[in-house]
Parts: structure tokens; sequence; C-alpha cells
């Protein structure tokens, strides 16, 4: 291991190190069953939930991982949509400027919309509040991609797409052996982002509508004031949230290329 | 009729001349009312007051086969679902061949839309909620039924330990309240409360609609200086010493309805039979729930994280009423909650009058018609005397408030009760 590498690793654990010690010291300041938890009060909630991840005790009490699958497949289904709409909408946006510049203001007008205030709405249409997350996760995985994709199409190199003309390729041939290799490192890292963002909407929508999940999980928490579960429903968001970056970053270092 | 007629058939005709005579008014009015717009004519109008296939099915004595055993019935997390919550794990479902979820919603919103989507078949509701769902008020209309109250009293002003000085509403001007729901009887009653000291509850304080369970977490931030809301988040608050129990509702209207069991008219007339099953396991978890013995038992089995995800202490103190107030009193108050399913029509004349009062109903609507059509007395009477409990003899009664000046609610002089308030929007 290279000494640089070792330094980062030392002064790493030694940032979380303090970080605990402060936050039990803290935690020690307040009287018992009052204010915030410690780590080690949170610790012990973390092993009693991970001993039994995936009891069932009915609809509305599931062990920490059946809640976690629950919300990974609805980002599953929610993603998986969006990116199929906005890497075809993006391709068709990127190729043609002019209708590029015609989309783009509605585009700018519907991105910065939290993906949450359609609840109501597709509540409302839907008269379904499972598809109504889904469609939630949808909205927010969908901008990020579409405008990734439209960027990354638009820049291809004009030499590639005069080529694929010469060699007069199909329509198709030139999508998939020219345009989508060409803007697939911006298309991944469009997708990168939509995860990320689909992940943050998902507890908030889950919140909402309760069900199984892990945002319904940390609100049913909250409503005992339950605040280590809280806490430790709120390190594993943030895990799983790594995880899905680190995968999809793997994904982009392998799509790379050099011109 | 031939002597061939069976008994069902004839009892069938038996049901429908009842619910004729109980809502037309007597045999006169019966008589006046076919002979002015003819038989069938007055069948069908009747059907539309009264599900006709549901006061038969709930009048025969065997149970008809039920066209649903499978249901999902909505619930929020508070001791008011408690006779629709005990009866899962209690079993009261099941002895009626039920096959019932409890599915906990995270907000009042939620619990319409899941009833009006169809994705519950029955549920818990505030009981102004299916009156202003019937008239499309705050909601897109959709009829639905009232058939029992889950329990009266049982709400209380909590304010934050901040104002232990506070005794009087009208202190409380500049003060930021949480309601559970605009259509709820404790919006109602706070509003009652507030301008009974005078009070403005639209221009002197800010009443918010907050879901229950987050009423604690808002009244410790700061964010709320008190609620009216249901328990056991005012108990919770006094056992987090965040806040104090200020008034007790069944301080300010003695058996006042809090929460019930609704469903849309629909599911009624499509599924009578099973709407029947699921009353009379609801008035037998009910009943049980009256009888104050019972209620430690129930506190143990509703605490649990599937359904109220509360300490069972607190749940005790609810239920048996023995409290300490936050005050540094212990109380001793035997029916700050209660159960009674009967849904008085003059109850629904009420939540009507304050809804006109602050403006939620704009148009006129006839109080009494949209009470018998929600508010299902004739059926709940009937369906407590096959089960053998000892229902009232009248859809209607006068009310009477306790809070401060005397006041009786008369429901044939709603008008006149309205306009004795100084402070109203209509």
């Amino acid at each position: 291991m290279r000494p640089e590498r070792l330094r980062v690793i030392v002064v790493s654990t030694m940032l979380g190190l303090a970080f605990l010690v402060l936050w039990q010291a803290f935690a020690g300041l307040q009287p018992t069953g009052r204010g915030i938890p410690g780590p080690a009060a949170v610790a012990a909630t973390a092993i009693q939930m991970l001993a039994h991840p995936f009891y069932n005790n009915g609809p509305n009490d599931k062990g920490i991982g059946l809640q976690l699958a629950a919300s990974l497949a609805r980002l599953g289904v929610g993603w998986v949509a969006a990116s199929v709409v906005a890497i075809m909408g993006g391709v068709i946006l990127g190729l043609s400027p002019t209708l590029y510049r015609a989309v783009n203001p509605y585009v700018q007008v519907l991105k910065p919309i939290s993906p949450l205030a359609w609840m109501p709405l597709f509540l409302y249409t839907i008269k379904d509040s499972g598809q109504s997350a889904i469609l939630v996760i949808f909205m927010s995985s969908l901008w990020p991609t579409l405008a990734n994709t439209a960027f990354g199409v638009a820049t291809i190199k004009r030499d590639y797409l005069n080529v694929a003309a010469i060699l007069q390729l199909s329509w198709w041939r030139r999508l998939v052996t020219v345009i989508l290799p060409a803007a697939a490192p911006a298309i991944v890292a469009g997708l990168r982002i939509s995860i990320g963002s689909a992940w943050v909407a998902i507890v908030a929508a889950e919140m909402l509508i309760g069900g199984t999940g892990i945002g319904y999980f940390v609100w049913n928490e909250w409503n005992n004031l339950a605040l280590t579960s809280v806490i430790f429903a709120i390190l594993a968001i943030g895990v799983i949230g790594v995880s899905l970056d680190v995968a999809l970053g793997r994904l982009s270092r392998r799509l790379a290329y050099t011109e | 009729m031939s002597r061939g007629l069976d008994a069902s058939a004839r009892l069938a005709a038996a049901v429908e001349r009842a619910v004729e005579l109980a809502v037309l008014g007597g045999r006169a009015g019966r008589r006046a009312f076919i002979r002015r717009v003819g038989a069938a004519t007055a069948g069908a109008a009747l059907a539309s007051v009264f599900p006709m296939g549901a006061a038969r099915a709930l009048a025969q004595e065997k149970p008809g086969a039920l066209e649903k055993r499978d249901l999902k019935i909505g619930f929020i997390p508070i001791t008011c679902a408690t006779p629709i919550i005990m009866a899962e794990p209690m079993g009261f479902y099941k002895k009626r061949g039920l096959n019932v979820q409890v599915v906990k919603a995270s907000s009042w919103a939620m619990i319409r839309d899941l009833s009006i989507n169809g994705e519950t078949d029955a549920t818990h509701m505030l009981s102004p909620m299916p009156l202003a769902i019937s008239l499309g008020v705050g909601s897109q209309s959709v009829p639905y039924v009232m058939p029992a109250v889950e329990n009266i009293n049982g709400q209380a002003i909590t304010l934050h330990a901040k104002h232990k000085g506070v005794k009087t509403a009208a202190e409380m001007k500049g003060f930021k309240f949480g309601v559970p729901f605009d259509y709820s009887m404790h919006n109602f009653l706070l509003r009652y409360v507030l301008a009974e000291d005078g009070v403005d509850p639209d221009r002197d304080v800010q009443i918010r609609a907050v879901p229950p369970p987050e009423m604690v977490a808002n009244l410790r931030a700061g964010n709320l200086d008190g609620y009216l809301a249901p328990d056991p988040f005012n108990q919770r608050a006094v056992f987090e010493d965040v806040g104090f129990i200020y008034l007790l509702s069944k301080d300010i209207w003695p058996g006042h309805p809090c929460c019930a069991f609704a469903a849309k008219r629909e599911f009624v007339e499509k599924m009578p039979n099973t709407f029947k099953a699921t009353l009379f396991a609801l008035l037998d978890a009910t009943q049980y729930a009256r009888d104050r013995s019972h209620r430690k038992e129930i506190a143990a089995a509703i605490a649990p994280r599937n359904f109220l995800n509360q300490p069972v202490e607190v749940l005790e103190q609810v239920l048996t009423g023995v409290f300490p107030d936050g005050l540094g009193n212990t109380r001793n108050v035997p029916d700050r909650i209660d159960f009674d399913p009967f849904p008085y029509h003059s109850m629904a004349v009420w939540i009507l009058s304050q809804m006109k009062r602050w403006g939620y109903l704009k148009t006129d609507v006839s109080y009494r018609k949209v009470a018998e059509d929600v508010f299902l007395a004739a059926g709940c009477r009937e369906a407590m005397r096959s089960l053998g409990q000892k229902p009232p003899e009248a859809n209607a009664v006068k009310h009477a408030f306790a809070l401060g000046k005397t006041r009786v609610f008369d429901p044939d002089k709603a008008d006149d009760y309205l306009k004795s308030f100084a402070i109203r929007r209509s």
C-alpha cells in the first residue's frame, strides 16, 4: 500500500472515531431517555434490528431488510422506466437542435419541481398509492438523464456521424453502434445523478403514503419518537445510497473512452 | 301476498316498511309520500337514502354468504381507532369469518385517498369526514356512509410546557395550534373553545392541519404552541415532558363523537353481508372496549409496532383515565375516552352547522337530509339489537355543552343555534 493511501485511511478513521466520541459525550450530557441518543444506543438498536432483518409481523411491522428491499424495488421500477424514456427522448433532442430548443423551455420549467409536489395529482388521477410512489421516482429520475443524454448526443464529434453517413448505416445501427456508445459517458453520468435524486425522493414519498419501505419505517419510528431506530435507518439509507452511486461509478469508468 | 312467500322475503318487506317509516316519519308520512310519488318511485327514493340491501342483511338472523373475506381497513395510529385495531389482534374480525388486515396510514388525507381509491375496503375516519366527502367539500364528492362511531370523548387541548400559566382561552391569542385535519371534531371543538372566550380562530390564532403522529415532535420543536389532538399524543407530550393537558374534550361537549367507522356507500350496497359482518365485529369490539376492566388488556394488544407503536404505559393512562396531567397532578377521569357506537343524526347536524359556521360549507344544504344519508342510525340500531345490545330509541337528541356558559344544541333549531354565536364566518 502506498504511504499516501495509508495516511488517508488513518486520518479518515480518526475523524470517524472523534465524531463518535464527541457524539457519545454530547448524548451523555443529557438525562437518560431525553434528547439525542448516543452511538452506543444506536448500535444496540442496529444489532437488534440486523439480527432479524426479514421478520414480518403483518402489514405495518416488517424487518429493516424487507423495508429496504421494498424501497429498492420501487426505486428500480421507477428509475429503469424513467431511464428508458429519458434516454430515448434525450437522443431525439440531441440529434435535432431545433426540437431541442423548442422543448427546452418546458423541460426547464418541469425540472425544478420537487417530485413530491406531483404526489397529490398522481393519487387523484392514478388512484393507487404504490404506483403514485413509483411515478414520483420516475419524475425525480427523468430530468438529469434526459438533459445529460441530449447534451451527450448533441456534442458527439461530427466526424463519427459523418463516417456513419458515408457507410450508409441504417438508423438503428447508427444508434446502437455510434450514437449510444459515443454518448455513453454522459448518459451514465446522468443515470448516476438520477438514481441519487430518486433515492432522496423515495424516502419522503414513502413517509407520505405509508405501507412498506424505509421511508415508512422512519415515519413509524418517529411516531414513537424512537430516535435510535430513526438514526439507524438514516445510516442504512446513506449506506445504500453510496452503494448505488459506487455501482454506477464503476459502470461509467468502464464506458469511458478517449478520443 | 301468498302464503308461499318465504320467510326471508317477508322479512325483507317488513324491513323495507320499517326503514320507510323511520325515514318518512311515521305511517301518515309514508302514505302521503307514496300517494304523491307512487310506490315504485318511493322505493327508489328510499334506497337512495338508506341502502336497502344493507338493511335487509342487518335484519337477517342467519348471516348471508360473505361476498369478500379478505378485507383491508385503514387506520391512523391513535387510541380513537381502538375498536378497529383491537378487533384484529383480539380476533373479533375472525369470529365473523373475516380475514382483515388493518393498514396504517400516515395522514387523514391519505386515509381519504386510500378509501376513495378503493385500496382499503372500509376505514377509520374522523366523524366529519364522511359528511364532508359525501358533500364533496374538501374532496371529490363520493357518497359515504358512517354506520358507527368509534369513540366518544378522547381528545384534549395540550399546550407547550412554557404556557403553564395559561388559564383561559383568551390568553391564547397569537398561538399556533395543530389539529389533525380541517374536517375533524378537533378543529371544530378548538374553534368553539377559542370563540367562546372571544378569540377569533381565523384571525387571532393560527390553526394548521398536522398529522397526529407528528404533533409531539412539532410541539417539542416549538413549531406549535399547542394542539387539540387525539390521544395518545396528548398523554405522550406529558410523558416526554414537552407539554401539559390544558382541557379534556369531554369537558367541552361530554359524550361528543370523535372517530368513526366509515365506508363508501358502494361497499355497503355491493357487499351487504360483508358490511354486516364487519359492523358486527366492530360493535362487538366497541362493547368489549366499553367495559373499563378490559382497558389494560386492550392497551397491551394495540401497543405493538404493527399497530399504535406506543409505550403501553401511555396507552394505559389514556384508556383507564388515570393519568398525570403534566402540571404535577394525577387525575382520575374514567370517561376521558369512552366507546359508544351510536351515530346520532343530531351529531351530524352539529358538525354540519360548524362546517357552515366556519365557512367550510358554502352552500345551503338540508343538514337533516345529509345526516340521514351518511349517519346510519337505523342500521346501527338494528345491528346492536341483533347483538343483544341496547341502542337508544331516538335518532336525534339535544346535546348539552359543558364549557363556560352552558349551551344546548337542538338539532331542530340549528340555524338559530348558529346565529347565537358572535364569532362566525356565515
